[in-house]
């Protein structure tokens, strides 16, 4: 009875086309860093290793995610003067909360990240998508376009980050519990056992360790993407 | 002495934007013309300078554990620093509305984005992690706005340029400023070898 009941006057959780599209959208079309040049500030500099790239796109996505669904639930309580620093509370809050998780759980990671963890409040995706999204849809849908765009900020993270890390280190997850030795003289997997060295001769190339590195890689990511979703070239 | 020595390795060494990366969305999108991006540097050096000192203030005699309150309130360190730079930012917005008419209108959205604006946060914390005094930061807040301003500056002449090359269509916009930006800051690193303390004397 009950179910049957909310079913009639639209359920607040449902999973159509159109919810499916807002996740999915993210992720090419409507990407944060390469279409919609949001939140590239305190993503690149965590971009060396895969290891805190990773913990980096989840963390941002958490608070995409959550910020984007409390604030579209007191949406229309909120005046229109102060909605920014309304806003700014509720990331500030979200933060605090996964700096404190992350602190208790993984204090190392903590600390490499470092200023990093506090500066996802300033990161203009979250802002961002308060703005765009969630100050004019649903609780559900907005928490939907949350996580489509952590995913897709995180995809653009985690690319960058093997990248620069297998060519800049020769490994892969470094610092974490599987750390992979991926190229190199000292390789372990792949294509380089013992018996069949194949790139033992290569040597780290350390341009990929240092930040310039991630910006060539992203602007060559945009050409490659551009290249194929030609509705997104720049035409002025 | 320290406070020269500060500023010099804030505004060039240790230039927030190409080589910490902060400040990235408003660097990119705004650099488009000079006379902008003149503007927007100019309001940037103000709220750095002005929120350091006053965050340093709170983060010493309110938050912590020898403080007003006498306990440890590190963990409302982002709220407190956020809102503080949430309202110099208005206070900005005011006078360059009331001043400069076409200057606001030129930097539109980007002027209450500062407020969210990696490279001011950033400084606050990195201040906090750094443990400078209240003088040092003043002047990594000045210095670190100059290297800000400059970095935009140059970077929007260079795009000013571009205009009229032949860029691949693809790569146009976007995806050059991104590599440009790379370029700048590998021309940056070459200051890194300075030794400020040596180079005032």
């Amino acid at each position: 009875m009950a179910e049957t009941a909310v079913q009639e006057k639209e359920p607040i959780i449902q999973f159509g086309k159109k919810e499916r599209k807002l996740l999915t959208d993210p992720l090419n079309d409507n990407n944060p860093i390469t279409v919609q040049v949001l939140g590239i500030c305190s993503a690149l500099a965590v971009t060396s290793l895969v290891y805190p790239s990773l913990v980096m796109a989840i963390a941002v996505t958490l608070v995409t995610a959550f910020s984007n669904l409390f604030t579209s639930m007191i949406r229309n309580y909120i005046p229109k003067q102060v909605r920014m620093i309304v806003q700014l509370v509720i990331i500030a809050a979200l933060v605090t909360v996964v700096e404190l998780i992350l602190k208790y759980y993984n204090y190392p990671i903590y600390k490499q990240l470092s200023v990093y963890i506090g500066l996802i409040i300033t990161n203009c995706i979250v802002m961002g998508r308060l703005e765009a999204f969630a100050m004019a849809n649903k609780p559900w849908r907005s928490f939907l376009d949350g996580l489509g765009n952590g995913l897709g900020y995180g995809a653009i993270l985690v690319i960058v980050g093997i990248i620069r890390e297998i060519f800049g280190k020769g490994t892969l997850f470094a610092g974490s519990p599987i750390e992979l030795k991926i190229i190199g003289p000292n390789a372990e997997y792949l294509v380089n056992t013992t018996e069949s060295v194949l790139f033992g001769w290569y040597s780290n190339n350390n341009l990929m360790v240092l930040p310039a590195a991630a910006m060539f890689i992203i602007g060559i990511l945009i050409w490659i993407q551009r290249s194929y979703n030609t509705k997104l070239v720049d035409v002025s | 002495m320290e406070f020269v020595n500060t500023f010099i390795k804030a505004a060039f060494i240790e230039n927030l934007v190409l080589s910490y990366f902060l400040g990235m969305c408003s660097f990119l999108a705004v650099s488009k013309s000079v006379k902008t991006a003149f503007g927007l540097g100019l309001a940037v050096i103000f709220v750095l300078a002005i929120t350091m000192p006053i965050n340093w203030l709170i983060s010493t005699y309110l938050l912590s554990e020898e403080g007003l309150f006498g306990m440890d309130l590190t963990f409302l360190r982002f709220i407190l620093f956020i809102a503080v730079i949430a309202s110099m930012v208005q206070l900005v917005e005011m006078v360059v509305e009331k001043y400069s008419p076409s200057l606001y209108s030129a930097l539109g959205i980007f002027l209450p984005l500062i407020t969210v604006n990696c490279a001011i946060l950033g400084g606050s914390l990195f201040m906090i992690s750094r443990e400078l005094t209240l003088s040092n930061s003043v002047a990594f807040g000045l210095g670190g706005g100059f290297g800000w301003f400059l970095a935009i500056v140059a970077l929007a002449a260079i795009r000013e340029k571009m205009r009229y090359s032949n860029v691949p269509p693809a790569l146009r916009g976007l995806g050059m400023a991104f590599i440009l930006t790379g370029l700048m800051g590998i021309a940056f690193m070459s200051l890194m070898g300075i030794d400020p303390a040596a180079f005032v004397k």
